[in-house]
This record gives structure tokens, C-alpha cells and sequence, in this order.
């Protein structure tokens, strides 16, 4: 071909162009290789959401942070203040946790009915429809190392020293909470195009899977011992949350016991007392875990795609 | 010759809910309500577009057009079969439904941008174009939400097809519109079809089809009816039309109306411009039928030059063979070769009765120096 783009840039001829095959059930790799071609796409969405969420307002992002910052606030006041846990410096617990789990809940809450909210979308325009969950599972990100930014500016200001020799773990366990959420937000954005009910459903879940979750209190401290009596500690760390929530705690608040604030100030175990090299097998032995579960969550989703236009 | 779309045996089913319960309790409380109808849309499609290509695809509403577009597009996924894209495709199908209302008409350019499948840098590079192809340089940093519903579709119709996509798909877009961005598509198009790109219009406007595409497919009931030169797929659009309207006559008083031999006194299709002409049209008829008669002239390149109908004095079929005359007092028309499709319609012009596309083709011998295709008589002087 002679003619050239407007750009002046010669036309590519047709024969070198890439082929795209459609088929009623793309296998995974085919699934991955679309996905993969379509991160200019996923940052475009994550950053149009971030954009649009705080667009009209005066203090912009900012707001991203005054939630957080509330509830960190508000749970401070009901369990070290009022309900006297005993806790020394229960705010860097509380925080090192939350910023865990507020990834986890703004991305399942804002994901779960994104699909749904976006049908127009889904039956006009060609895009792995995945991308749409993972694209509030981003925007969660982006709000979750705003977040990680604060704590370490709160932990610098105070002078409370992080567990360097653990450190290193974090990426590890970071890239299983994002393997986990992502498959979470992918499958319940799929399931809600089918039964409306799991957006509400997902909510009052999230709710219960926060006490579930070793935050606003210590599992070696509180529940660790029953939970061993019975002999169904395993069952509590079916929830992949906790392992992650643990290693942030053990990497920011570092004390795995200390004295209890409260007369007649008892020695406290707050975190286990794992070595590093224990909580590396752990976090990577969850990280293989939720790769897989990544792969059958994007598997799942392709399965529940196929009827979408017909549910929306 | 490159093959840029190969559709191989698709089949695209629906499932249709009968009173479908969307929340948990309705299920729990219904498990059995609600009945789930499968609806073939598409039935073993196949078919192949390579570069170069103009391709229309008619069919009457519900004929499964939209569906296979949106297949090729890849918005929907075939139940079976495969498609095989090579290229990049835009598609002006919904212009502007990846457009989020709060953002800047910037941001959406890019976003929209992203959705088809083009990058940032790609984007950056043909920005200027896509403002100014859409005269919307003052509102590009407006947010869309306070666009008018022109200057929306403006945006989005210059983004798809500004960059630069090896297919175009258009599907009825050029119906919307005023009639300057009608002329800016159909400016588009025929540029395309200069550099050798492919595009697929769909449409149930064989005209549009006659004076755009090299080929047209027809699609019934979700089959593929045919598929070959514009002309000959019209045709046979044109008869299932007649098929449909004929299937659906509860009375059966027009069944079997049809058109037969188209004669001229002397034998011979061959006429001077600005000479008249009398042909006769044979009709045959089972049944006494009241009806219109229709006539039209084509170019060779597609173009409709005429159509006229006997409105408001209507043919009376007899039983048996009738004839009709048709007189032309006067044939204004420049060298060339024209196609005569004649019909019947029902009184009020809405179902065609009978038809024969291309009954008739003439040849008009012009001497004059005038150049087009009417003899307009104009002289020209200085004053």
C-alpha cells in the first residue's frame, strides 16, 4: 500500500498484521496473551476510576485517605481506649493491618458490581471484560501504596524501626493479596451479572471476614490458644488474608510480645514467633496457592462470560 | 490477496429467560419458575473478506446482522465456530459507548482509544486529527457529560476512524446524523476503499449497499443466503422479501403475482438520449390483484437514477397474463448502460408483491459532449 496514516507513518502492510482468533471458549493462555495485550487498557480504566472518583470534589484524592484514616482512628478508640487491649503502640498494629485490608475491601466492594454498572459497555465494546475488575482491583492498589506511603511517614515521625530482615518478604506477600483479590473481584463481578444479590451479599460477607481476620486483635493473644485446643487452627488460616495481614504486622510492628500496657501489665504474645525463613516458605507456598487460584478464577470468569449479554 | 476476516462455521445461540428471577430470594422461593428458551441467531455462518474488500450485509431486522458483526467485533463470543481477525478493527458500531461522562473529551479520546485496542503513543500521534476531524477544539477539555448528543457521536465517530484501523465495521451509523456528517462518513469510507483497507457495512438499505460495496451477504433467520456480487445478493434479498411478504398473506390473494418478459416494440434495448421509449411488461397473475407499479433505473456503478411508481392509479391484475406499457416520453439520460428493475407493491407501498431486479438492461447512446450520467441542456454564454 502507497497511502500513509496522518501521521506520515507508512501503512503496515496487511499481510504482517497479527491475527485474532475469536472462538466461543478461548483457552487460558489465550485469555492471559489477550489480557496481556490489553495492559494500556488497564491502566487507562484504573486511571479514569481514580480520576473520576475524586473529580468534582475539592480535596481530590486526599479523600482516599480520610476514610482510612477514620476507621484507623475509630478502632483505636474502641479497643485500646475504651476497651484497654493493652496493647503498646496499637495504632501501628491496627494500621499495618488495615492497609491490608482496605485493598482487599474497596477492591471487592467497588468490582463486584462493576459489570453490571458498566453493561452498556460490555455489549458494545471488544475488551477482555475481566480488565473491568481488575481494573477497581488497581485503583485499590494505587490507594493501598498511598496508604503504605502514610504508615511509613507515621512510623518515621514516631520512630518505631520496621523489621528489616523481614522486610523483603512484603513483595511476596503483596503479590498473593493482589492473586487473591483479583480472583475474588473476578468472580464475584461475574456472578453478580447472574444473581444480583452478591453485591449486597458480598457486603455483609466483607464485614464478618474482617473479624475474621487477625486486625483489631492479636491472634496469638486472643483466640490462638482455643483455636489450638481444638484443634482447628488450620481452619483459621484457610483465610488467606490472615497469613498476609501477619506478615505486615510482624514487618511493621515487629514485637512478637510485648508488656501490656494495663496494671498489672502481663506479658502479651501478639505476634507467632516464626522465623523468617518460616514466614518466606509460608507467604511462597500462598503465593503458588493463589496463582492457581488466579488461573481457575480467570477460568471460571470466561465460563460465566459467555452469557453475559443475555443477563445484562 | 490477503484474507483479513475468516468466519468459519459460526453458530451464535441466546438463551431467552421466560420471567427470569434475578435475586437469591426469588430463586429460593422460585426454583423452577421461569422457562429458558434457546434462539439460534446465527446458523453455521460462513464466509471470507480479504483486503481491498467492500462488504454489505442486508437482512431485515432480527436476520442476525448485528449479532455477526458484533461477533466479528468480538463483543459477543460465538456459540461455535471460529472467526479470524487479521488487523486492527474499528468498529463504529455504538459511537461513543466507551465514553465515561465524567471525564474530558482528552481523556475519553484516550480512553476510547485504549478500548479499541490502541495505544497511548498511537493516540498522540493522530490527536490533532481526531480534534479537528471533529471541530470540537474548544470543548476537548469540557467534560463530556455537557456534550450535545452530536458533538458526542462527532468525537467518537473521529476516534474510530482516526487510527488508522486495517478493517472499519459501520453498522446503520450512517442513518444518524445531519446530513454534513452523513457526507464526512461516506467521504471516510470512500478513502478507505482508496487505500485498500476493508470495510463491512451493515444495513437494510440496499441503496447504501448499491453505492458502496463490491459484495453483499444476505442473511435470513440467522442463515447466510447468499453472498456474491452486490447486485445478484440483492436479488435474492429482494426475493426473500417477496417469500416473507407471501409467507405472512393469510388471504393468499397475491400469491403467485410475477414478472415476465420485459419487451420493446422493435426488440432492441438500444435508445438516443433525449429519445423516447415504450416497453411492455408481462405480468402474470392467479388471482384478480390491485396493486402498484414500481420502476426503477440503476447505473451500472449502482446508482439510483429513478424510481417511480403508479401511486394513486394502481395496476388491476387480471387472472391469467396481463401486460403492462410503460412510456418513456423522454430519456434525459447521458452514454451508458442502465438496469431496469420493475415490481409490484401493494397499494399502499409497503410490501413488495413481485419483483424482477435487472428485467430489463438499455443502452443509451449519447452524441452530445456533456459528461455524468443526465443531460441537464445546459448552455452557457457570457453576459
Amino acid at each position: 500500500m502507497s497511502s500513509a496514516t496522518p501521521a506520515g507513518v507508512p501503512r503496515r502492510p496487511i499481510e504482517d498484521a497479527p491475527v485474532r482468533v475469536l472462538s466461543a471458549r478461548p483457552n487460558l493462555l489465550t485469555r492471559l496473551k489477550n489480557l496481556a495485550n490489553r495492559r494500556e487498557l488497564l491502566t487507562s480504566l484504573i486511571t479514569s476510576d481514580i480520576r473520576i472518583k475524586y473529580k468534582s470534589s475539592v480535596l481530590g484524592i486526599f479523600w482516599s485517605m480520610l476514610a482510612p484514616a477514620m476507621t484507623l482512628g475509630i478502632y483505636f478508640l474502641v479497643f485500646s481506649v475504651f476497651l484497654k487491649n493493652g496493647i503498646p503502640n496499637f495504632f501501628i498494629y491496627l494500621f499495618s493491618g488495615l492497609v491490608v485490608w482496605n485493598l482487599f475491601q474497596t477492591a471487592i466492594n467497588t468490582a463486584t458490581g462493576v459489570i453490571v454498572d458498566r453493561a452498556s459497555l460490555v455489549k458494545k465494546v471488544s475488551f477482555p471484560r475481566e480488565i473491568l475488575a481488575l481494573a477497581n482491583v488497581g485503583a485499590s492498589v494505587v490507594y493501598f501504596f498511598i496508604q503504605l506511603g502514610v504508615l511509613a511517614l507515621v512510623l518515621l515521625l514516631v520512630g518505631h524501626a520496621p523489621a528489616w530482615n523481614y522486610m523483603w518478604i512484603l513483595p511476596v506477600s503483596f503479590a498473593s493479596l493482589y492473586f487473591f483479590t483479583a480472583s475474588v473481584a473476578m468472580v464475584t463481578s461475574a456472578l453478580n451479572v447472574y444473581l444480583r444479590d452478591i453485591k449486597h451479599l458480598m457486603e455483609v460477607m466483607l464485614m464478618l471476614w474482617f473479624y475474621l481476620t487477625p486486625i483489631v486483635y492479636s491472634y496469638e493473644n486472643t483466640i490462638s490458644l482455643k483455636l489450638h485446643r481444638h484443634g482447628i487452627a488450620l481452619l483459621y488460616f484457610l483465610n488467606p488474608v490472615t497469613l498476609i495481614v501477619l506478615t505486615f504486622q510482624r514487618v511493621f510492628y515487629v514485637a512478637t510480645s510485648v508488656t501490656s500496657t494495663v496494671a498489672p501489665h502481663p506479658i502479651l504474645s501478639i505476634l507467632p514467633t516464626w522465623s523468617v525463613s518460616h514466614f518466606l516458605f509460608l507467604n511462597l507456598a500462598l503465593l503458588a496457592i493463589m496463582v492457581v487460584l488466579f488461573l481457575v478464577s480467570l477460568t471460571i470468569f470466561g465460563r460465566l462470560e459467555g452469557n453475559f449479554e443475555s443477563e445484562l | 490477496m490477503t484474507n483479513v476476516i475468516e468466519v468459519s462455521n459460526i453458530s451464535k445461540q441466546f438463551k431467552i429467560h421466560h420471567e427470569r428471577h434475578k435475586s437469591l430470594k426469588e430463586r429460593l422461593l422460585h426454583p423452577k419458575s421461569g422457562t429458558t428458551e434457546l434462539f439460534s441467531a446465527l446458523v453455521d455462518i460462513d464466509f471470507t473478506i480479504s483486503d481491498n474488500e467492500t462488504v454489505g450485509i442486508v437482512g431485515q431486522n432480527g436476520s442476525g446482522k448485528s449479532t455477526l458483526l458484533k461477533c466479528i467485533c468480538g463483543v459477543l463470543q460465538p456459540t461455535t465456530g471460529e472467526i479470524r481477525v487479521r488487523g486492527s478493527l474499528a468498529a463504529l458500531l455504538e459511537l461513543g459507548a466507551g465514553f465515561q461522562h465524567e471525564l474530558s473529551g482528552r481523556d475519553n479520546v484516550y480512553l476510547y482509544g485504549a478500548m479499541l485496542g490502541f495505544s497511548r503513543k498511537m493516540i498522540d500521534n493522530i490527536f490533532d486529527d481526531i480534534v479537528s476531524f471533529s471541530v470540537l477544539e474548544k470543548f476537548i477539555d469540557t467534560q463530556v457529560k455537557f456534550y450535545s448528543s452530536g458533538m458526542y457521536v462527532r468525537l467518537a465517530f473521529a476516534v474510530a476512524v482516526n487510527v488508522d484501523p486495517d478493517i472499519l465495521v459501520v453498522d446503520e451509523v450512517l442513518a444518524v446524523g445531519d446530513e454534513s456528517f452523513q457526507a464526512k462518513c461516506l467521504d471516510r469510507i470512500a478513502r478507505f476503499q482508496d487505500e485498500g483497507r476493508s470495510i463491512l457495512l451493515v444495513t437494510h438499505q440496499a441503496d447504501q449497499v448499491r453505492a458502496v460495496c463490491d459484495r453483499a451477504l444476505v442473511l435470513d433467520g440467522g442463515h447466510l443466503i447468499a453472498d456474491g456480487p452486490v447486485q445478484e445478493s440483492l436479488r435474492i434479498f429482494r426475493e426473500h422479501l417477496l417469500d416473507d411478504a407471501i409467507e405472512h398473506d393469510l388471504a393468499g390473494v397475491q400469491s403467485n403475482v410475477s414478472i415476465g418478459a420485459i419487451t420493446t416494440p422493435s426488440g432492441s434495448f438500444d435508445v438516443r438520449s433525449g429519445a423516447g421509449m415504450h416497453f411492455d411488461v408481462e405480468i402474470n397473475s392467479e388471482g384478480p390483484y390491485s396493486g402498484n407499479f414500481v420502476l426503477e433505473f440503476f447505473t451500472r456503478g449502482g446508482l439510483l437514477v429513478s424510481r417511480s411508481d403508479a401511486q394513486g392509479s394502481p395496476v388491476n391484475l387480471h387472472p391469467g397474463r396481463n401486460s403492462v406499457g410503460v412510456d418513456l416520453a423522454q430519456i434525459p439520460l447521458l452514454d451508458g448502460i442502465y438496469d431496469v428493475n420493475v415490481g409490484i407493491v401493494d397499494t399502499h407501498g409497503n410490501t413488495v408483491i413481485a419483483w424482477k431486479e435487472q428485467g430489463a438492461t438499455i443502452q443509451v447512446i449519447y452524441d452530445g459532449r456533456e459528461g455524468g450520467i443526465v443531460e441537464m441542456g445546459a448552455s452557457i454564454q457570457q453576459q
